[in-house]
């Protein structure tokens, strides 16, 4: 079992209060405890479990407006006297900075509210081991599967955040991941391809056939791939990779990259960034969301935000140390977005496909080519050629690039938004990048 | 050494009972204990940013038998916590039956001192070189609008203890010193990276000449992209220079030489052994036994004396490299390749210090020979497609070439190749084999390891560059 609130609660009033007799004038701790249970499968056999215990705490020490900090996953007391100690010894010695502070006490959260984000319900290994089992039988029948992994994850998490201002709140959560990874041959080509599905509760992932038949269709399809010349073509990004692009516009949009001047969207607020018809939401209340929460990793209380509404850029994400240095309040996004999204597009995916006589379909992308300090991105690519709404053939060791300024003003949103991860994005197409192959 | 059972209610003799009991009718196995330290000094902005410390106590206990690892761990080093993960792996392996392998090598060489570096220099110290490091880049050239600065080391104590009580033992220290600047010129900003780093004392980084080559390499680098054209899009010839790029070994054939791939024959290069894999002249090895170097290890993670491995011998696949798990099951031997990031995490088969030897040509008949390609001179992260053999890696500072001659620097762009058959693609390997600065993490399944890697200047006959300049 995690450990409970009170057991949390315990250890992070002691700490705080060690904190404060060692000279502290403020503190703030997270201690954590979660356990995850996981199974894996290889070509249909049993290959591996694994039991994870984990317990860890973070400490911060303010000393005036210098500031220190120290985690450990060692709670015993002996050890905590220790590092507080330590810590405050640090703190004493690291210079000033006169942004340090705790959030102001007026945006504290002074609630949690009720969205239902744990599930109690614990999956036995036997269990899991059965799901699996049908999970692999589904994603085998065809014979060019010549591999299959698949894992089944059960995690529960449980935390509190106290702060010297008398915040002192935390929440459990819990989810369930099933993945399947299938490798296909024939006389041409390797390929791998994957399915999963991540839900908050149990009864909400997908069925063990579906996740299995899904995961060889991905990969079935994409042997015998082709290597293209190089053009500009309009690029249509699956939902799964389409989502990278918003994790992009949230890194450019933090107000670190933003005070520190390394972003391309630094002082673009009121200013359009993205085609007229691109809205962008960060709702940290959806129920059962991947990302919701009732305040950020300092405790501020968390509200939605439109961060873009007809193509005008109208919020960063702001945490307490970026904000005093920007002179904007903190409004809750310490430690990132919530639930990011694009809202839905107007046009089926169907025409979406259609709306150009050749683009690319891309369903994966690899490599780190996002520079959020100049907008370039170029990246490896695997996908499909479409032709007049039609997939052709798979592709692959090719690169798309462009720059994201010009690919923001660029967009075309499918209709086809659906909650599937923490950052969500419908299937979208951007026109004018430019494709390297051959 | 960290006396593991000192505040526990678990006595080592009882732990080495339930290790034995559990790992009765099983392959292999052991507990492994870890206790590290490390801290972080930051230095962003103008300021002091962060200066933190950790300290990770656990353990990780594995059962394997036949292909299946069961693995459990936990912070709490306490006989509840040990019973528990006992039982864990047990109900995992419940009909299974194996026969347990005592035989482990031994060895006395060591490849770094018995050292916490943290503690050998005070934070003052580290702060003021920080500091130090601030105002030199920014009165050495006024366009630097942007300076990141941080010292971070670690020392990490370990302990496996096998059945029968047989116990092996390590401390490894390591540290990293790294400079970001942005600069900024006529609306335009372009960042330059440089660091260092190794499995020894600050001592190496601290002295002012030290750190001031550091800087300096990474103002260059910045200076240099502020200057950046877009870079051509297509295929072409590619020239790499020595050290760091060697980052394209690691990806493009490195991992697909891991055992695990291999045995799962999920790698491209699972059939392949002892067949001609890459042009003659190509030697690649992966080192573990290198002094002081930020891949090396005296031992692995599962006690195996690391070792000189020789992957590809003049264009030949000689060896994988092995963990004891995928060793067994291809009835070969470890190579002293079982790595974990911590304790938190199962053994797999990984590189160390992954090295392509020296050949006889020059950089300079390299150039010349190019009439249209790049010269890559350092490249940001990488990442592989181990099933299809697709690679790729940034550039983050690489120039044209134009009839034999060098040009422009370029913009940031990827590289994209096939791993199996980028290797038959060299056709000249160069007389200047470096080691990279001490810098690299590779990951793999979750898991961040420090990393080494060196090469020659090499040069690649055909690789698609993706720039936006059609």
């Amino acid at each position: 079992m995690v450990k409970d609130q009170e057991y949390l609660e315990n250890k992070a009033s002691y700490c705080l209060d060690l904190a404060k007799k060692l000279g502290a004038t403020d503190a703030s701790i997270n201690v954590g405890s979660s356990i995850s249970e996981t199974v894996n499968f290889r070509n249909k056999k049993l290959d591996e479990s694994n039991r994870s215990d984990n317990l860890g705490v973070d400490i911060t020490t303010y000393i005036g407006k210098k500031k220190s900090s120290i985690s450990s996953s060692n709670l015993l007391q002996d050890n905590l006297n220790i590092l507080i100690e330590k810590c405050i010894e640090t703190t004493k010695n690291t210079p000033e900075d006169e942004f340090n502070a705790l959030p102001d006490k007026d945006l504290l959260a002074r609630e949690i509210k009720e969205l239902n984000l744990y599930d109690d319900t614990h999956i036995e290994n036997d269990n899991k081991i059965k799901y699996l089992s049908v999970l692999e039988n589904s994603a085998s029948v065809d014979k060019k599967i010549i591999n299959t992994e698949s894992s089944f994850t059960e995690d529960k998490s449980n935390f509190i955040l106290a702060n010297s201002d008398g915040f002192c709140k935390g929440f459990k959560t819990s989810s369930f991941v099933a993945s399947s990874v299938a490798v296909a041959k024939d006389d041409k080509s390797m390929e791998r391809d994957y399915e999963y599905t991540l839900k908050c509760h149990l009864d909400d992932i997908k069925s063990a056939e579906e996740l299995g038949k899904s995961a060889a269709e991905n990969t079935i399809r994409k042997l015998s791939p082709k290597k293209i010349g190089s053009e500009k073509i309009p690029i249509i990004f699956d939902k799964r990779i389409a989502k990278g692009i918003l994790s992009t516009f949230a890194s450019a949009i933090s107000s670190s990259a933003i005070s520190r001047g390394t972003s391309f969207l630094k002082d673009m607020i009121g200013q359009k960034i993205f085609s007229d018809s691109i809205n962008i939401f960060d709702k940290p209340d959806i129920i059962k969301g991947l990302g919701s929460k009732s305040f950020d990793s300092e405790g501020v209380k968390t509200e939605t935000l439109k961060l873009v509404e007809q193509g005008i850029l109208k919020h960063y994400l702001i945490d307490t140390y970026n904000g005093k240095k920007l002179n904007i309040k903190s409004n809750g996004r310490s430690g990132g977005t919530s639930n990011l999204y694009f809202d839905n597009g107007k046009i089926a995916l169907k025409d979406l496909l259609n709306s150009n006589s050749k683009s690319l379909y891309i369903t994966e992308t690899i490599g780190h080519g996002s520079n959020i300090i100049t907008g370039d991105y170029s990246v490896g690519a695997t996908g499909f050629l479409v032709e007049n709404g039609e997939f052709k053939y798979p592709i692959n060791e090719i690169t798309i690039a462009g720059n994201f300024r010009d690919m923001f003003q660029n967009i075309t949103l499918a209709n086809d938004l659906e909650f599937q991860y923490s950052t969500n994005s419908p299937t979208l197409m951007i026109e004018g990048m430019v494709v390297a192959g051959k | 050494m960290s006396n593991f059972f000192e505040k526990s209610d678990l006595s080592r003799n009882e732990a080495e009972n339930i290790i034995s009991d559990t790992l009765k009718k099983c392959d292999d196995g052991e507990l492994y204990l870890e206790n590290s330290k490390s801290e972080s000094i930051l230095l962003d902005d103008n300021k002091i940013k962060n200066s933190s410390y950790s300290s990770d106590l656990g353990f990780g206990f594995r059962a394997v038998s036949g292909e299946i690892v069961a693995y459990s761990h936990s912070n709490e080093i306490s006989k509840n916590s040990l019973r528990q993960s006992a039982d864990n792996l047990k109900s995992t392996l419940k009909s299974t039956k194996g026969n347990y392998n005592h035989s482990i090598p031994k060895s006395n060489k060591k490849y770094y001192e018995n050292i916490n570096p943290i503690e050998q220099k005070s934070l003052k110290n580290k702060v003021d070189i920080l500091n130090d490091v601030n105002k030199y880049l920014r009165s050495k050239d006024k366009s630097v609008k942007q300076v990141t600065a941080n010292f971070s080391g670690e020392q990490k104590s370990i302990e496996i203890i096998r059945s029968g009580g047989e116990t092996l033992t390590d401390i490894r220290p390591l540290v990293r010193f790294n400079v970001s600047v942005m600069l900024e010129k006529n609306g335009r900003k372009e960042t330059g990276v440089y660091g260092v780093g190794g499995r020894q004392s600050y001592d190496a980084y601290l002295k002012e000449d030290n750190w001031k080559n550091v800087c300096d390499e990474a103002l260059r680098i910045a200076s240099v992209n502020l200057e950046s054209k877009p870079a051509p899009a297509g295929e072409m010839k590619v020239v790499l220079g020595p050290g760091w790029p060697a980052i394209l070994i690691h990806e493009a054939v490195g991992h697909g030489l891991e055992g695990d791939f291999n045995r799962k024959k999920t790698s491209a290069f699972h059939n392949l052994m002892g067949e001609k894999v890459a042009s003659e002249g190509v030697t690649i090895i992966d080192d573990g036994t290198l002094d002081n170097r930020r891949g090396s290890l005296t031992i692995d993670d599962e006690g195996t004396p690391t070792e000189k491995t020789v992957l590809i011998e003049n264009g030949i696949l000689k060896n994988f490299m092995q963990d004891r798990l995928n060793a067994r099951l291809m009835k070969t031997k470890s190579t002293g390749s079982g790595r974990r990031e911590n304790f938190r995490h199962i053994v797999l088969p990984r590189m160390r210090n992954t090295m392509m030897l020296s050949g006889k040509q020059t950089q300079d008949e390299m150039i010349k020979s190019v009439d249209k390609g790049i010269f890559a001179v350092s490249f940001g992260g990488g990442q592989v497609d181990i099933t299809s053999g697709k690679f790729v890696f940034n550039c983050t500072e690489a120039y044209e070439i134009i009839n034999g001659k060098i040009g422009s620097p370029i913009k940031g762009a990827t590289l994209i190749g096939d791993g199996p058959s980028i290797l038959k693609e060299v056709s000249m390997v160069g007389n200047d084999m470096m080691l990279d600065p001490g810098i690299g993490t590779c990951g793999k399944a979750g898991q961040g390891v420090p990393v080494g890697v060196a090469q020659p200047s090499i040069l690649i006959n055909k690789m698609t560059v993706g720039g936006t300049k059609l």
